[in-house]
């Protein structure tokens, strides 16, 4: 303001002065990006290209790492595992997630109670929840068969079994993270006009109709916000897993996560671990990349 | 972290004796402190004041040295610093700091099955020899002919170093439910043959008994089959490194294994590690439990156990080629980066003396690696174990083997052999499982001998 009282010259030292001290204003944060980001990501990056176990001497062996990672059928599989996890993960929660706030968003009587009590499982621990499945997950002793049998159906071998491991474990995930997205889709429904199902309804929309052409694509940018988090949430999973079934029976649970953690933490192999870290990452970064792709298109078609 | 001990009262001491050191260069004086010292006799109280710290894993056995630490310190005047951590971080923990050269602590717990080799390996530990030759530092009480065998083969590098003090045993038995097997009139199996035998005639799944049970579980199943390995005659590791887990030994090893588990076991067995395979044997709904020699207390305790005083303790039954009891193994070591050794040897001994591994055995919180504790515990009144539990432990410790190969990257065996005897309980061929993991394993075992 007062600087338009000044000469030109002067005004235009002064405000190059003025972003030089601004810039400097940035520099805790950058050297705290740097610091506790960017290093120990090129850090990472930099342990990838060596042979290293914790105990012996590191050998520089450039992408060896991640060619030998290319043919591990191991290392393979567990990308399928994260991905099969993933998609459940993510889909089954969404989809009962968006039911329940439709549920939720309807009059009736004791719905804040009801809300209050739907939304509890999200605040319990994951390790204490993951120990409360595995006893219900038992083949022999747990709740989960012997509800079965009341209803006639044979006992189910649940973490137990190679091919059952993952949807139980998708199980749990939905216990535990549907109230999230109906949470979130609650917001959503709660924020609608309440116009266009006036005129619909005059037109004699069913239902259905009701919810097709007005409320879903009106819900979908906070649709697409629950998949974000759902898949961030879910690609992250270690927790439950490594509680409950330690990425077994053999291999049929293990997720990068389980592998990165095994190779690390337990084999020490600190340049192979590192490699997965990259691979993941990279893996990641593709997986946003599409998301953010399909959060355009919601937009748009909002 | 080496700063913190430079103003202790031991640092002050340790400046005085370089100083005498010093003055003996110079004299007469040190002549006769050093003969002193050789003909001092042993005194709890020689090193008064110092403080050591002492990194252990959380289990029965830490709780109790815990539990009596204080009395140690009133024995010796040595102040202790301990650590009780579970046992996996206990581990990652151990090789982080030791690999850097600076560790926190100056005594070590460790599991031998897990730990020995690669300490050995990277030189971690004090060679104790010179201390125990050391009349002034050997606790006169400290003799090995009391030790059991199968603990001093893992305490004792192939060279005669003496790296650590054992002080907990655990051999492979077989629990059994002696009225399962009375009410089929079957006796307790000798043989491999009559185990197998009597898991099929004893298992009965309508009723909802399993003729076997044990760790399915991939990593924590691995000594089950070596159990049954070692009675085959087979082994882990030739002379050359080359891994002999492929052999026909092996293949029939985990046969029976496939067969024991996979047939007669319960459903989902395959993930079960010693927990839920004790809850099953409580309830009284398998015939026999191969596992650790640890479980007698839950076994026994009627607020637990459904089937308290039908518990049968036997040893392992015998192979074609031996009988055999698969040992894991637990003892202390003293740090070679720790500026304490004297205290720390003290604390060692301690650890390991007579009446600690009496009282480990009355809490049954292990099986002592002292012989003479077993007589000693059997005098006192609130010993609980049963005889025949005392009796299958010597048995099993004088047939013991290690259970698992001694070498650097035991959690990668356990892990890619678990695996292949996970999938056969879940219907892989042996043979083909056993193969690919030896394939699979020799590169990671001849680079951790290499490197």
């Amino acid at each position: 303001m007062t600087t338009d009282a000044l000469p030109a010259p002067i005004r235009a030292g002064f405000l190059a002065r003025r972003r030089r001290h601004m810039r400097l204003l940035t520099l805790p944060a950058m050297i705290v990006i740097a610091a506790v980001i960017l290093f120990p990501w090129l850090f990472t990056l930099w342990m990838s290209a060596f042979d290293w176990k914790i105990g012996t001497v590191a050998h520089f062996v450039g992408v060896d790492n991640y060619v030998k990672l290319a043919t591990n059928q191991r290392f393979i599989e567990s990308i399928v595992h994260t991905f099969y996890f993933t998609a459940l993960a993510v889909v089954l929660p969404l989809v009962l997630g968006t039911a329940a706030a439709l549920v939720f968003h309807r009059q009736f009587p004791y719905r804040g109670f009801l809300r209050a009590v739907f939304t509890m499982p999200m605040m319990a621990t994951p390790v204490a929840i993951a120990l409360v499945w595995t006893m219900m997950f038992h083949p022999q002793q747990g709740v989960l068969n012997y509800l079965l049998s009341l209803v006639g159906i044979p006992p189910l071998l649940w973490v137990y079994s190679p091919t059952l491991v993952i949807p139980s474990l998708v199980l749990v995930e939905i216990w535990h993270w549907t109230p999230l997205v109906m949470l979130i889709v609650l917001g959503g429904l709660a924020s609608l006009p309440t116009e266009p199902y006036e005129s619909a309804r005059l037109d004699g929309a069913s239902e259905w109709q009701l919810f097709r052409y007005i409320t879903f694509p009106l819900v979908a940018p906070f649709l697409v916000v629950a998949a974000v988090i759902r898949t961030i949430d879910a690609l992250k999973a270690f927790d439950t897993i490594y509680v409950i079934s330690s990425g077994g029976p053999g291999t049929a649970s293990e997720t990068i996560n389980l592998y990165l953690y095994l190779q690390a933490f337990a084999f020490y192999n600190v340049g192979n671990a590192s490699a997965v870290v990259v691979v993941f990452f990279v893996l990641i970064l593709a997986m946003a990349m599409l998301l953010l792709h399909v959060r355009q298109k919601a937009k748009w078609t909002a | 972290m080496n700063d913190r001990h430079d103003d202790h009262p031991d640092s002050i001491r340790r400046r005085l004796l370089q100083a005498g050191a010093g003055a003996a260069a110079l004299g007469a004086v040190p002549a006769a402190v050093r003969t002193a010292t050789a003909q001092a006799p042993f005194d709890w109280k020689k090193f008064k004041g110092e403080k050591i710290e002492v990194l252990l894993t959380k289990s029965p056995r830490g709780d109790l040295f815990t539990k009596y630490h204080k009395e140690f310190e009133d024995l010796t005047g040595i102040i202790v610093g301990s650590e009780m951590v579970p046992e996996q971080q206990q581990r990652q923990k151990a090789v982080i700091e030791l690999n850097s050269g600076n560790p926190s602590f100056d005594v070590i717990g460790m599991s031998y099955h897990v730990q020995k080799r690669q300490f050995a390996k990277n030189n971690w530990l004090l060679d104790l020899r010179p201390m125990l030759a050391d009349k002034s530092m050997a606790d006169p009480n400290l003799d090995f002919n009391d030790f059991a065998q199968g603990g001093l083969n893992y305490a004792v590098e192939p060279d005669g170093r003496v790296m650590s003090l054992p002080f907990n045993l655990d051999p492979w038995v077989v629990y059994y439910n002696k009225e399962i097997f009375a009410a089929k009139g079957i006796p307790y199996p000798k043989t491999f043959a009559e185990m197998t035998d009597a898991a099929a005639k004893l298992n009965d799944p309508g009723k909802g008994i399993s003729g076997f049970v044990g760790r399915g579980l991939k990593n924590a199943n691995v000594p089950v089959w070596s159990s049954f390995l070692l009675g085959y005659g087979g082994g882990f590791i030739d002379a050359n490194g080359k891994l002999t887990t492929d052999t026909p030994e092996a293949i029939e090893s985990a046969k029976m294994y496939a067969l024991l588990l996979g047939k007669y076991g319960p459903q989902g067995v395959a993930g079960f590690n010693w927990n839920e395979s004790q809850t099953l044997f409580m309830q009284g709904k398998a015939a026999m439990w191969l596992d650790g020699i640890g479980f007698a207390a839950p076994l026994e305790d009627p607020t637990k156990s459904r089937i308290v005083g039908k518990v049968g303790y036997g040893v392992m039954p015998a192979g074609p080629k031996a009988q055999v009891s698969a040992l894991f193994a637990d003892g202390e070591g003293i740090t070679r980066f720790s500026k304490k050794p004297g205290p720390a040897f003290f604390y060692i001994q301690w650890a390991s003396n007579k009446q600690m591994q009496t009282r480990m055995l009355q809490a049954a919180a292990g099986a002592p690696v002292r012989k003479s504790a077993y007589a000693a515990a059997a005098q006192s009144s609130d010993f609980k174990s049963p005889k025949e539990w005392v009796d299958c432990m010597l048995a099993s410790a004088a047939i013991a083997k290690p259970g698992l190969p001694v070498i650097a990257p035991v959690t990668e065996f356990r892990d890619t052999f678990g695996i292949a005897l996970t999938n056969m309980i879940n219907g892989a061929d042996p043979a083909t499982e056993l193969k690919k993991a030896t394939a699979e394993f020799q590169p990671v075992l001849d680079k951790s001998e290499k490197g």
